[in-house]
C-alpha cells in the first residue's frame, strides 16, 4: 500500500450552525484516483471546501503529506501543493484565457506543468488565449479551469463535478484528457454525479449520504446495489 | 410540566424599567426647580445628542442607510427657525414645529437623489448634500451669510418673561424632544414598519421576496428622520441663539459624535444610544481639557468597539444579563409549576 | 473669453481631483471598501510632504521620493492592520471604522501641526506660465494634470499588465476563489492600499503647492475625489480623470459667474448627473 498524501480524521465541518459533515475519515493514496460520490446535499462540495481550507476545519482533522492542514488558509494549503477545480468552472471573468492560466501557476511549484503543455493539452485554449474567459463555450471554460488547476504543479488535483452543464460529446473528451493529467504520478479526487464515469476513471469510491461516509470500496468491485443503498439510504 | 406557554412583549425587568423610567422623567421634569443654571444646560445638550443619536441609529441601525450627513437636517432646522422667526413673525415654538415638517419635505427630493447610491457610497452622497446646505445658506446674506447671526433679543424675549424661565422652557422643549424621539422610535419599530425594518436588515433577499418594499420602507424612515433631526436642529440652535453655517453643518459635531455615541453605546437597539449618550457626556466632561487628544481617544474607541464588540456596550450588557429594557420582540413565558 | 479661460484652468484643476478620486477608484475596485478617512490621508500626505522639505531642505517635487514610499508603507500596515478586519458582507464596520480613522488623523494634525494653515514652497514653479494664444496656463496646473495622466495610466498599467494587477482582479472577481490560486488576499488588499497611499501621496503634495492646507480640509477632499469617481462611473480610472475635468469644470465656470458659487457649482453638476446617469458616466462594475 503507497504511503497516503490525504487523511481526513473525523471530519466535521459546518455552515454557521449548520453541521454539513459527520466525522468523516477518509485516505487518498500518492498516484491514485479516487472518486467521491453522492446526492446533492450530501456534503461532497462542503468535502471539497473543508480539504481546500475555504472551511476552517481543526487542524489535525485533516493531514496532507504528514502536515496537519485544517486549519490552514487557503492559500498556504494550494502552496503545499493542493490544487482544485472548482464546481462551475469559476473562472475569473476580468482576466484573459492566457491570464487565468497564468494566476494559476503563480504558487511556482517544481513540476512538469507550464503554459506550453496546458495548450498542448488543449490546443484550442492557444486559440483562444487573448479572448475574455467568459467569451469561451462551457467546454472550453473547463479546460481553463483544468489548465489552471494544473499549472500549480500540484501533488493532489481535486475536480468538483467537471462534467456539469456540459455536452456529453465535451465530457468525453475531457475525460479522455484525464490519464494524461494523472499519470504523471499526480493524485486525483473526482467528485461526480455521473456514477458510471466515476468509477470508470478512478481506483476507488467513497459515497456520502447525508455528511456521512455510506460506502467505501474498490472502484471496480462495488456492486450496483451497494451503490445504489448507499446513495439513497434505502434498504 | 404544564402546557400553559404565554406569548408575551414585557418581560419583569422591562416592568421595572419603565417604572424606574417614568420615575427619572418626573425628576428631570422638575429639574428647573433644584438644578443649577449650568446643569440644565448641560442636560438639555445631553437630551438633544440623545434624541440625534437615536435618530441616527433608527436609520443606520435597522435601516441600514448609513449617513454621514445628517448635519444637513440638523442646520436646515437651525435655519429655519431663525428664517421663520426673524422673517415670518412665528413664535419661536410654532416655527421648530414647521422647521420638522420642511425638514421632512426637503428630505423628499432629496432622497430621490441619493437613495440611486448604494451603501458606503450612499453615505458620502449624504455628505454632499449636506455641503450643498451649506454652501446654500451660506449665500442667504440676509441671514447673515458665510459669518452668520444672532437671535433678535425681541423674539428670544417673546418666548418668556425672564431669563430663568426662558431657560426653563428650553429645557423642558430640549426633554420634551428627547422623549418624544425615544418613544416614536420606539413604537415605530413596534408597528408592522418596524417588522418590515428588522426583517430588511436581516435579510434584504428574502424579506423582498416576502413582499416588503424595501425602497418605500427605507424612504419612509428617511423622511420621518430627517423631519425628527430638523426639530432637534431648530432646539439646538434656540439653546444657542446663534447660527452660522459652519456650526449649523459641522460633520463633526453633528454627525461624528453622534455616529460614535450609538457605536459605543450598542448599534441597533434602542438602549444602545442612550447608554452611548451617557457614556459619551461623562467621557467629555472629565477628559474636555485634553482637547484633540480626547477626541483622538474617542475614535479610538469607536474602532476598537467596532471591530472587538461590534454590539457595543449595550449589547453586551443584554447579552450578559439577558436583558431588554424596550421590549421589540416577542417572549415564551412558561409560568412556573404551582 | 472668461468662459473658456474657465473651462481651460478647470479643466486642469479636474487633474487634482482625478488624482484624489484615482486611490478611491482603485480600492473600491479591488476590495469594494470605501475609504471616509481618504480626504485625511491627502491631507496627511500633505503635511509629510511639508515636514520633508523643511527637514532636508528640499523641494516639495523632491519630497515625493520620501512622502510617496512613506504612504505606501501606511496604506499597507494600516489595511493588514485594521481594515482587513473590517471587510464582509457589512458594510457598516468599514465605514464606521474609517470614518473613526479619519477624527483621529484629523486631530492627530491638529495636534502636531496646530490649526494654522500651511503652505508648501515651490518657488519659482508657482508662478511660472506659459503663453497659449491668448490664454496663460501656469505650469503648476499643466504639471498636475500631467501627473494624473501618468499615474492613471501607471494604474492602468499596473492593473492590466502586471502580476500584482493580475491578483487585484483575481481577488475582486472572486476572493475564494482567488485564495485557491494561493493568493495571499490579506496581502493583496494591504498592496492595493499601498498602491492607493502612493497616489494619495502625489495628490497631497501637489494640493499642498497649489493652495495652503489645514487639518480639517480633508473632507472636502475625499468629497471632490468621491464625486470624480461616481461621474466618471466606477471602477473605471479613466472615467475618474472625466469626472474631476467635470468637476473641475463646473467650479471654474460656477466661479466666474458668482465667486461664491464655485463649490456649489460643482455639487450640482454631480447632482445633475447622478440624476440623469444614477451609474456614471463609463460604468464598469456596479456598486
Amino acid at each position: 500500500m503507497p504511503e497516503p498524501i490525504l487523511t481526513l480524521r473525523g471530519l466535521d465541518a459546518f455552515y454557521g450552525d449548520f453541521q454539513a459533515l459527520y466525522g468523516v475519515d477518509l485516505t487518498v493514496s500518492e498516484g491514485e484516483v479516487l472518486a467521491i460520490i453522492g446526492a446533492n446535499g450530501a456534503g461532497k462540495t462542503t468535502l471539497l471546501r473543508s480539504i481546500s481550507g475555504l472551511i476552517g476545519n481543526m487542524a489535525e482533522q485533516v493531514q496532507f503529506r504528514g502536515a496537519s492542514i485544517g486549519a490552514e488558509r487557503p492559500d498556504v494549503i494550494a502552496q503545499m501543493g493542493l490544487a482544485m477545480v472548482p464546481e462551475g468552472r469559476q473562472l475569473f471573468p476580468s482576466l484573459s484565457v492566457a491570464e487565468n492560466l497564468m494566476i494559476g501557476g503563480r504558487v511556482n511549484r517544481e513540476g512538469p506543468w507550464n503554459l506550453r503543455k496546458v495548450y498542448d493539452l488543449f490546443p484550442i485554449l492557444e486559440e483562444r488565449k487573448a479572448q475574455a474567459s467568459t467569451s469561451l463555450s462551457g467546454g472550453q471554460q473547463q479546460m481553463v479551469a483544468i489548465g489552471r488547476a494544473l499549472m500549480a504543479n500540484p501533488d493532489l488535483i481535486m475536480f468538483d463535478e467537471i462534467s456539469l452543464g456540459l455536452a456529453p460529446v465535451i465530457i468525453r473528451d475531457i475525460y479522455k484528457a484525464l490519464p494524461g493529467i494523472v499519470g504523471g504520478g499526480m493524485s486525483a479526487v473526482i467528485v461526480e454525479q455521473d456514477i458510471t464515469k466515476a468509477l470508470e476513471v478512478s481506483s476507488r469510491v467513497y459515497c456520502l449520504q447525508e455528511g456521512r461516509v455510506s460506502l467505501e470500496g474498490k472502484s471496480d468491485a462495488v456492486s450496483r446495489e451497494d451503490i445504489a443503498r448507499a446513495y439513497f439510504g434505502v434498504e | 410540566m404544564t402546557n400553559h406557554i404565554r406569548i408575551s412583549r414585557t418581560s419583569s425587568a422591562a416592568k421595572l424599567a419603565a417604572v424606574l423610567a417614568a420615575l427619572i422623567v418626573v425628576i428631570l421634569i422638575a429639574a428647573p426647580y433644584w438644578a443649577g443654571r449650568a446643569d440644565m444646560r448641560l442636560m438639555g445638550e445631553i437630551f438633544l445628542y440623545l434624541a440625534l443619536a437615536s435618530l441616527w441609529n433608527l436609520l443606520a441601525g435597522y435601516a441600514g442607510l448609513v449617513s454621514v450627513g445628517q448635519q444637513a437636517y440638523v442646520g436646515f432646522g437651525g435655519y429655519m427657525l431663525f428664517a421663520l422667526t426673524i422673517f415670518a413673525g412665528l413664535p419661536p415654538v410654532v416655527a421648530i414645529a414647521l422647521a420638522g415638517v420642511l425638514g421632512a419635505l426637503i428630505s423628499i427630493p432629496v432622497a430621490a437623489l441619493i437613495f440611486r447610491l448604494r451603501g458606503a457610497y450612499f453615505a458620502i452622497g449624504t455628505w454632499v448634500m449636506a455641503e450643498v446646505f451649506r454652501l446654500s445658506f451660506a449665500q442667504v446674506s440676509a441671514l447673515g451669510g458665510g459669518s452668520g447671526t444672532s437671535l433678535p433679543t425681541d423674539i428670544v424675549r417673546s418666548m418668556a418673561d425672564g431669563r430663568s424661565e426662558r431657560e426653563a422652557l428650553a429645557y423642558w422643549l430640549a426633554l420634551g424632544a428627547a422623549l418624544v424621539v425615544v418613544t416614536a422610535v420606539y413604537l415605530l419599530l413596534r408597528s408592522r414598519k418596524g417588522l418590515a425594518l428588522t426583517a430588511i436588515r436581516d435579510n434584504e433577499l428574502a424579506s423582498a421576496s416576502l413582499g416588503i418594499d424595501i425602497w418605500r420602507t427605507k424612504f419612509f424612515v428617511y423622511v420621518v428622520t430627517s423631519g425628527l433631526t430638523a426639530v432637534i436642529g431648530a432646539l439646538i440652535f434656540l439653546q444657542k441663539l446663534r447660527i452660522s453655517p459652519d456650526a449649523a453643518f459641522s460633520v463633526n459635531d453633528w454627525t461624528a459624535f453622534v455616529i460614535f455615541i450609538v457605536v459605543i453605546g450598542g448599534i441597533g437597539t434602542i438602549e444602545g444610544p442612550i447608554i452611548g449618550t451617557l457614556i459619551f457626556f461623562l467621557l467629555r466632561e472629565t477628559l474636555a481639557d485634553l482637547g484633540t487628544i480626547y477626541l483622538m481617544v474617542l475614535g479610538l474607541v469607536a474602532i476598537v468597539v467596532m471591530l472587538k464588540a461590534p454590539q457595543g456596550v449595550w449589547g453586551f450588557i443584554s447579552q450578559r444579563f439577558n436583558l431588554q429594557l424596550f421590549p421589540l420582540g416577542y417572549r415564551v413565558e412558561r409560568p412556573k409549576d404551582s | 473669453m472668461d468662459l473658456v479661460n474657465a473651462v481651460v484652468q478647470g479643466t486642469l484643476l479636474g487633474g487634482l481631483y482625478a488624482l484624489f478620486a484615482a486611490g478611491l477608484s482603485l480600492i473600491f475596485g479591488v476590495m469594494r471598501l470605501v475609504n471616509i478617512a481618504h480626504g485625511d490621508l491627502i491631507v496627511l500626505a500633505a503635511y509629510l510632504g511639508l515636514t520633508t522639505t523643511a527637514a532636508l531642505g528640499v523641494h516639495p517635487l523632491v519630497a515625493l521620493i520620501v512622502v510617496v514610499p512613506a504612504m505606501a508603507g501606511i496604506g499597507y500596515v494600516l489595511q493588514r492592520a485594521v481594515l482587513n478586519h473590517t471587510l464582509g458582507d457589512d458594510i457598516l464596520p468599514p465605514l464606521l471604522v474609517t470614518f473613526g480613522l479619519s477624527v483621529i488623523i484629523q486631530n492627530a494634525l491638529l495636534e502636531g501641526y496646530s490649526a494654522d494653515p500651511q503652505k508648501m514652497d515651490a518657488g519659482a514653479l508657482e508662478t511660472a506660465s506659459v503663453a497659449l494664444g491668448p490664454l496663460s496656463l501656469g505650469v503648476l496646473p499643466l504639471l498636475t494634470f500631467a501627473f494624473a495622466i501618468a499615474v492613471i495610466a501607471g494604474l492602468q498599467w499596473v492593473f492590466y499588465r502586471t502580476p500584482l494587477g493580475r491578483a487585484f482582479r483575481a481577488t475582486s472577481d472572486n476572493q475564494d476563489i482567488a485564495q485557491l490560486m494561493g493568493l495571499n488576499k490579506r496581502h493583496v488588499f494591504g498592496m492595493a492600499m499601498a498602491l492607493a497611499l502612493a497616489v494619495t501621496a502625489v495628490a497631497g503634495i501637489l494640493l499642498g503647492i497649489r493652495t495652503s492646507f489645514d487639518p480639517s480640509v480633508g473632507g472636502g477632499r475625499l468629497i471632490f475625489g468621491f464625486e470624480a469617481v461616481i461621474i466618471g462611473g466606477l471602477g473605471n480610472l479613466w472615467g475618474t480623470l472625466v469626472g474631476g475635468v467635470i468637476l473641475g469644470v463646473a467650479q471654474t465656470v460656477g466661479a466666474t459667474i458668482n465667486p461664491g458659487w464655485q463649490l456649489l457649482a460643482g455639487h450640482i453638476a454631480f447632482l445633475v448627473i447622478l440624476a440623469v446617469r444614477p451609474n456614471g458616466l463609463f460604468p464598469r462594475i456596479s456598486g
